[in-house]
C-alpha cells in the first residue's frame, strides 16, 4: 500500500515532481562541478604558474662567483668548473621526475662579431632526450615560455641561431640571413624577444656552445622547472637534522626543497638551488588561489543546499489536501512524514545520480575550456555527494513536513491554507 | 472637469491602489509559509549573485597585489653600460604617482684583498625591502659601512662573517657583513651595499632601476610609455616573464571565477523559478474566484506580477545585504583584506531579480489564462 502510494504521487504528480527533481539536479550538478574544480584547481594552476619559468638553479659544486651585470657575462671563460651534459637525462631517474615539467642547460661563451665582444649562449630549444625506455622532450620553449621568436626557432642539431631582438637591431640582421662566428657562418632562423639579457645575446644550440668554448658536454647552469607543493612547516626544516620517517615523508613530498636535494643526487657535483623569486611567490599565490575557490565552492554548497530546501518546501506545501485527505482517512502523523520522506530521498537519488553525471561533464568540459586539460571526478565523491543530496533533502522537507502534518485536515480539504 | 470630479476619481483611484495593497499583502501575510520559502530561494540566488560579481571585480585587483610580489616588472637601464643622468630616479617617481614602488641600482665590479673579482652593487635597503619580498636575509645593513652579503660571495669575501676589504679603482672600503643574502640567483654572487656608500667609494651612479608598477596590464603599459617620454636617455622595458606569466594565471582564474559565478547563479535562478511557478500555479484557487468575480485579465496578470516584483525586490535586497557579508568574509579569510562593497551591482541584482521573478509568474499564468475558471473551483 505504502510503495504504491508512492509509485501512484510519481505517476500522477509528474510536472511537481518534475520541478523539485531539476532543481535537486541542477544543485548537486554544481556541488559536483564546483567540488571537483576546487580539487582540481590547485594542480592545473600550479601548471600554469610554470609559464613564471624555472623555479630551481642546478649551478657546479664549486663554481667561481658569477660575474653577471644586467645578464652581460664578465666572467673569464676558462673560469670555474661546469656541469657534464651527459649526465642531465638522469633527472628523469629521479623520484619525481613526473613533476619536472622541464629543463634547460645554459653554457654563455664570449665571442666577437665584427669587433664588438658578445655573448652566445648555448641551450637546448626543444631537444630529444632519452633515458632508459622513455623519449621526451625538453629546452627552453618549455622553461621560458615568454620568450618569443620572430620566424622559427632553430633545429637543436643545427648550425643555427637566433638573435635577440636589440642585437639584430643594432647589426640590422633579418630571419635568414647568416652571422659569422669566428670561422662558421651560422643562418638566423628568428629573432628572439624574450624582455631580458638575451635580447642583446645571440642564442644557439648547445653543441656551439660548447665547439666555440673547445669543452664537449660542458654545462654552466640547468634550470629546472618544477611542479612544487606550496612551502610548509615540514619542507623548511634542514633534512640533516629529521629522523629517518621523517626524511622520507619530506623526500616523498615533491616540495622544492626536496626536488632540489634530488637534483643534487641525480647530478654528481652539483649544487641545486629553489630561485626564490619564483618558487616562494608561486607557493603564495597558489595557495591564495585554492583558498579563494575553496570558499566560493563553499558558498556555492550552502546556495544550492537553500535552493534545493526551498524548492522542497514549496513542493510540499502544494499537498495539504492530500495530507488532509490521508489524516481524514486515518492515517498517523508518522506514516504520512514517512511518505514524505521516502519521496524526498527517491527525488534524492535520482537527481543526486543525474546531477552527479552532469557536474563531471560540467567540470570536464570547463577544464577543457579554461586549461585546455580534463579535470576528472573521483567517483569516490559520488556516495559523498548522494548522501549530502539526501541530507539536504530531508533538512529542506522536514519543516514543510511538520506545518503539513500540523495543519488540520478540515481546513486543508476545504482548500484553506 | 470640475472639481467634484476629481475629487471623485481621486478617491475611485485610491480606494483601487488601496484594495490593490491590501491585496498584496494579505497575500504575502495569509500564505507566510510558502511565500517565505519562494522568499528564501530569492535571496539565496541574490545573495549568490551579489558574493560572486563582488568577488569577481574585488579579487582580481586583490591577486595583483600578489603578483607584485613577484617584483619589479618594468626596468630601466642606461644604453649600453653607461650610468642613469641624475635626476632619473625623481622622475620615474614622479610618473608613477605613487601607484609603484621604483629601485635604483648601481654596479661595479671590485677586487677583494686576494684579487678574486666580486660584483658589488649599490641600493636602497628600505625600498629593496619591499620590492624583493623573496630575498633571505639574516640581517639587514643599517649604516653606509654594512654589507648585505650573498651567500655565495660570502664564502669568497667573508668566510666567518669578519669585516673585509674591496678595492675599485684604486679606492679601497672597509665594510662590515651585516648578514647574508639568499635568493638562488644572480644575486647570491654579489655584495649589496647602501646607495650613498656605493656613489662616495665608486664616483658611479645607478645603472638601473627597477620599477614595480602596479595595475592593469593596459595601466603598466601606459606608464611604460609614460616613462618612455620622459626618459630619452634610458631604455624602459616590460619585465616579459612577469608581465605574462601574470596575465596567464590571472586569466585564468577570472575564467574559472566567471565559470564557477555563472553556474551558481544560473542554478540559483533556475530555483528560483521552479519555485516560484510552483507558487503560483498552487493559487489558481485565487485566479480563479478574481476571475469568477469580474477582475480583468489584465488587473489579475498586474496583480501576480506586483506580487512577483514587490518578491524580487526584497529578495533582492535582503541577498545584496547577505551577498556583500559573504564576499566580505572570503576576502578576509584569504586575502586578509574585506573585499569593498560594490553599491554598482545593486541595480544589477535588483533588476536580475525581478526579472527572473516575473518570467517565473508569467509562465505559469499563461498556462492559467487558457483554463476556466469553473473546471479550477472545481477543483480539477
Amino acid at each position: 500500500m505504502f510503495l504504491r502510494l508512492v509509485y501512484e504521487s510519481f505517476r500522477r504528480q509528474k510536472r511537481r515532481k518534475a520541478l523539485a527533481g531539476v532543481a535537486i539536479t541542477l544543485g548537486v550538478a554544481v556541488a559536483t562541478a564546483m567540488v571537483a574544480i576546487a580539487t582540481d584547481v590547485g594542480d592545473k594552476m600550479s601548471r600554469e604558474l610554470r609559464s613564471y619559468g624555472a623555479n630551481l638553479l642546478v649551478t657546479p659544486q664549486d663554481d667561481t662567483l658569477d660575474l653577471q651585470i644586467g645578464g652581460v657575462d664578465l666572467k673569464p671563460p676558462s673560469d670555474g668548473t661546469y656541469l657534464n651534459e651527459a649526465d642531465l637525462p638522469r633527472i628523469r631517474g629521479t623520484f619525481w621526475h613526473h613533476n619536472i615539467a622541464g629543463f634547460s642547460p645554459m653554457l654563455p661563451v664570449n665571442i666577437d662579431v665584427q669587433g664588438r665582444h658578445l655573448t652566445l649562449l648555448g641551450t637546448y630549444f626543444s631537444k630529444k632526450l632519452t633515458f632508459g625506455k622513455e623519449d621526451f622532450v625538453t629546452g627552453v620553449r618549455i622553461t621560458h615560455p615568454w620568450w618569443k621568436v620572430q620566424g622559427t626557432w632553430p633545429d637543436d642539431a643545427s648550425q643555427d641561431v637566433v638573435i635577440g631582438e636589440s642585437l639584430a637591431a643594432k647589426f640590422d640582421l633579418k630571419p635568414g640571413e647568416e652571422i659569422h662566428i669566428g670561422s662558421q657562418a651560422h643562418r638566423i632562423s628568428g629573432i628572439l624577444s624574450s624582455g631580458g639579457a638575451e635580447d642583446s645575446q645571440i642564442v644557439a644550440p648547445l653543441s656551439i656552445a660548447q665547439q666555440i668554448l673547445g669543452k664537449p658536454g660542458a654545462v654552466r647552469r640547468l634550470y629546472v622547472s618544477a611542479l612544487t607543493k606550496p612551502e610548509d612547516a615540514l619542507a623548511r626544516r634542514d633534512p640533516k637534522t629529521m629522523n629517518a620517517e621523517l626524511f622520507d615523508r619530506w623526500y616523498c613530498s615533491p616540495y622544492v626543497q626536496s626536488i632540489a636535494y634530488q637534483l643534487q643526487e641525480a647530478i654528481p657535483h652539483s649544487h641545486a638551488e629553489q630561485i626564490r623569486q619564483v618558487a616562494q611567490n608561486e607557493g603564495t599565490v597558489l595557495s591564495r588561489i585554492k583558498g579563494l575557490m575553496l570558499l566560493v565552492t563553499l558558498a556555492a554548497l550552502l546556495a544550492s543546499a537553500l535552493a534545493v530546501s526551498a524548492a522542497m518546501a514549496t513542493a510540499i506545501f502544494e499537498r495539504r489536501a492530500e495530507v488532509g485527505l490521508m489524516k481524514a482517512l486515518g492515517a498517523g502523523n508518522a506514516s504520512v512524514a514517512a511518505l514524505f520522506f521516502v519521496e524526498g530521498t527517491l527525488l534524492a537519488l535520482i537527481g543526486g545520480f543525474v546531477g552527479f553525471a552532469g557536474g563531471a561533464v560540467l567540470a570536464r568540459e570547463i577544464g577543457h575550456s579554461i586549461f585546455g586539460s580534463q579535470i576528472t571526478i573521483d567517483p569516490v565523491l559520488l556516495p559523498v555527494i548522494l548522501a549530502l543530496a539526501v541530507m539536504v533533502t530531508f533538512t529542506g522537507s522536514a519543516l514543510a513536513i511538520r506545518r503539513a502534518v500540523k495543519f488540520d485536515p478540515v481546513y486543508a480539504l476545504r482548500g484553506e491554507g | 472637469m470640475s472639481s467634484r470630479a476629481l475629487v471623485d476619481t481621486r478617491r475611485a483611484e485610491a480606494q483601487h491602489t488601496s484594495m490593490f495593497v491590501r491585496m498584496l499583502v494579505r497575500a504575502a501575510v495569509m500564505r507566510r509559509g510558502r511565500a517565505a520559502s519562494a522568499l528564501l530561494a530569492m535571496v539565496v540566488a541574490a545573495a549568490a549573485a551579489t558574493a560572486m560579481l563582488n568577488l569577481y571585480v574585488d579579487v582580481q585587483a586583490k591577486l595583483r597585489k600578489e603578483f607584485r610580489n613577484y617584483g619589479a616588472n618594468v626596468l630601466v637601464v642606461a644604453h649600453d653600460g653607461a650610468v642613469l643622468p641624475e635626476g632619473t630616479l625623481e622622475k620615474v617617481e614622479a610618473v608613477l604617482g605613487g601607484r609603484g614602488l621604483a629601485v635604483p641600482f648601481g654596479y661595479v665590479v671590485a677586487r677583494t684583498s686576494d684579487g678574486q673579482s666580486v660584483v658589488v652593487s649599490g641600493t636602497d635597503f628600505e625600498r629593496v625591502r619591499r620590492l624583493d619580498s623573496w630575498w633571505s636575509v639574516s640581517g639587514w645593513p643599517k649604516t653606509s659601512r654594512d654589507a648585505l652579503v650573498g651567500t655565495r660571495a660570502a664564502a669568497v669575501v667573508s668566510s666567518q662573517g669578519k669585516p673585509f676589504d674591496l678595492t675599485f679603482h684604486g679606492r679601497t672600503i672597509h665594510l662590515t657583513p651585516a648578514g647574508t643574502l639568499s635568493t638562488g640567483a644572480a644575486e647570491d654572487s654579489r655584495i649589496y651595499i647602501s646607495l650613498e656608500g656605493f656613489e662616495n667609494w665608486t664616483g658611479e651612479r645607478p645603472a638601473t632601476v627597477e620599477i614595480a608598477a602596479s595595475g592593469t596590464p593596459d595601466e603598466v603599459n601606459a606608464t611604460i610609455a609614460t616613462l618612455r617620454e620622459a626618459l630619452p636617455r634610458a631604455e624602459v622595458h616590460p619585465v616579459r616573464q612577469i608581465m605574462e606569466g601574470e596575465a596567464r594565471v590571472l586569466g585564468k582564474t577570472r575564467s574559472t571565477l566567471v565559470a564557477s559565478a555563472s553556474l551558481i547563479i544560473l542554478t540559483a535562478a533556475l530555483c528560483v523559478l521552479s519555485t516560484l511557478m510552483g507558487w503560483v500555479l498552487d493559487r489558481r484557487r485565487d485566479f480563479a474566484i478574481m476571475k469568477a468575480l469580474g477582475a480583468s485579465e489584465g488587473l489579475i496578470s498586474s496583480f501576480f506580477a506586483a506580487e512577483a516584483g514587490a518578491l524580487g525586490a526584497v529578495g533582492a535586497v535582503v541577498g545584496f545585504v547577505i551577498g556583500v557579508g559573504v564576499a566580505a568574509w572570503i576576502g578576509r579569510a584569504n586575502f586578509h583584506a574585506p573585499v569593498v562593497p560594490r553599491l554598482n551591482v545593486l541595480p544589477w541584482v535588483l533588476g536580475g531579480s525581478v526579472a527572473v521573478a516575473l518570467i517565473s509568474a508569467a509562465l505559469p499564468m499563461s498556462l492559467l489564462r487558457r483554463v476556466q475558471p469553473a473546471v479550477i473551483l472545481r477543483g480539477e
